[in-house]
């Protein structure tokens, strides 16, 4: 039972560290702010999200996972925040992003 | 007066997850720095439905799941956008249909928690998204997250 379980974590954790690196990766490929911000919202995402779950996996149920529960989901209501605001800020003031034809609208 | 003491009872069980120390002294400070927090919250008018969801902790419980496999899905398409580079970035101009403020920042939120897809400016109803692909950004456009938070803000 427990080699399942550290299996599972350590799947976990490989594939939070992987999705990570797709992030820095992408920070270095994409050609414009806004485009690295998309790719710094996998980092901030499912990397987190793999390489907490991983670490809930070994640690069991105990106050410890409680807590690593409330820390992803701090995580979650907070990054978005802060990509927003970076991204607003380049906005207003004046960066233009590199984007090709008409806005997509809803109409 | 019913946020007042959920918001109480929230913050005491979080003290206590943060804790783990359950003296009588310690946990006088934490019933101490609860009050305190309640008082200071209080006096800053927060406490209401914007400050306060808690009548939305329910209809989350569906909501997350949801997003939750939205921003797998989201990862997976734009790691491989990263690998093959395969991009088109492009402006989306929707607008919010949610009736609260708080539903719109939901919802704008939840747009930007998904990768390939951030939230750069709302103003009233109208949203300003940046997205990686066209492709992306017509999908959000088809507004399927969007019914998604109207619902869970508790409205047909």
């Amino acid at each position: 039972m427990g080699g399942v379980v550290d299996i599972l974590s350590w799947i976990c954790i490989g594939g939070g560290l992987f999705f990570s690196l797709m992030g820095g990766i992408g920070l270095l490929r994409f050609p414009d702010f806004y485009a690295r911000c998309h790719a710094a919202g996998i980092t901030d995402t499912l990397g987190s999200i793999l390489i907490l779950s991983g670490l809930m996996l070994q640690t069991g149920i105990e106050l410890n996972l409680a807590r690593l529960i409330l820390i992803l989901l701090f995580l979650l209501f907070t990054s978005p925040v802060a990509g927003h605001a970076i991204a607003r800020a380049a906005h207003q003031h004046g960066l233009e992003a590199q984007v090709d034809g008409e806005d997509v609208t809803d109409a | 007066m019913k946020k007042t003491v959920s918001l109480t009872l929230m913050l005491f069980a979080l003290w206590l997850l943060w804790s783990g120390i359950y003296t009588f002294m310690i946990t006088s400070f934490g019933v101490a720095s609860v009050i305190l927090c309640v008082w200071l919250a209080h006096r800053m008018n927060i406490v209401d439905s914007e400050g306060h969801p808690a009548h939305l902790a329910l209809a989350h419980i569906t909501y997350g799941p949801w997003l939750l496999w939205q921003i797998v899905l989201a990862n997976i398409d734009v790691s491989k956008r990263v690998l093959s580079g395969n991009i088109n970035p492009c402006w989306v101009r929707i607008k919010a249909p949610q009736k609260t403020p708080l539903g719109r920042v939901i919802y704008a939120n939840s747009i930007t928690l998904t990768p390939g897809t951030t939230t750069v400016q709302l103003s009233g109803d109208e949203l300003l998204v940046h997205t990686i692909h066209r492709e992306v950004g017509e999908d959000l456009a088809r507004g399927a997250m969007a019914s998604r938070v109207s619902k869970l803000e508790g409205q047909d």
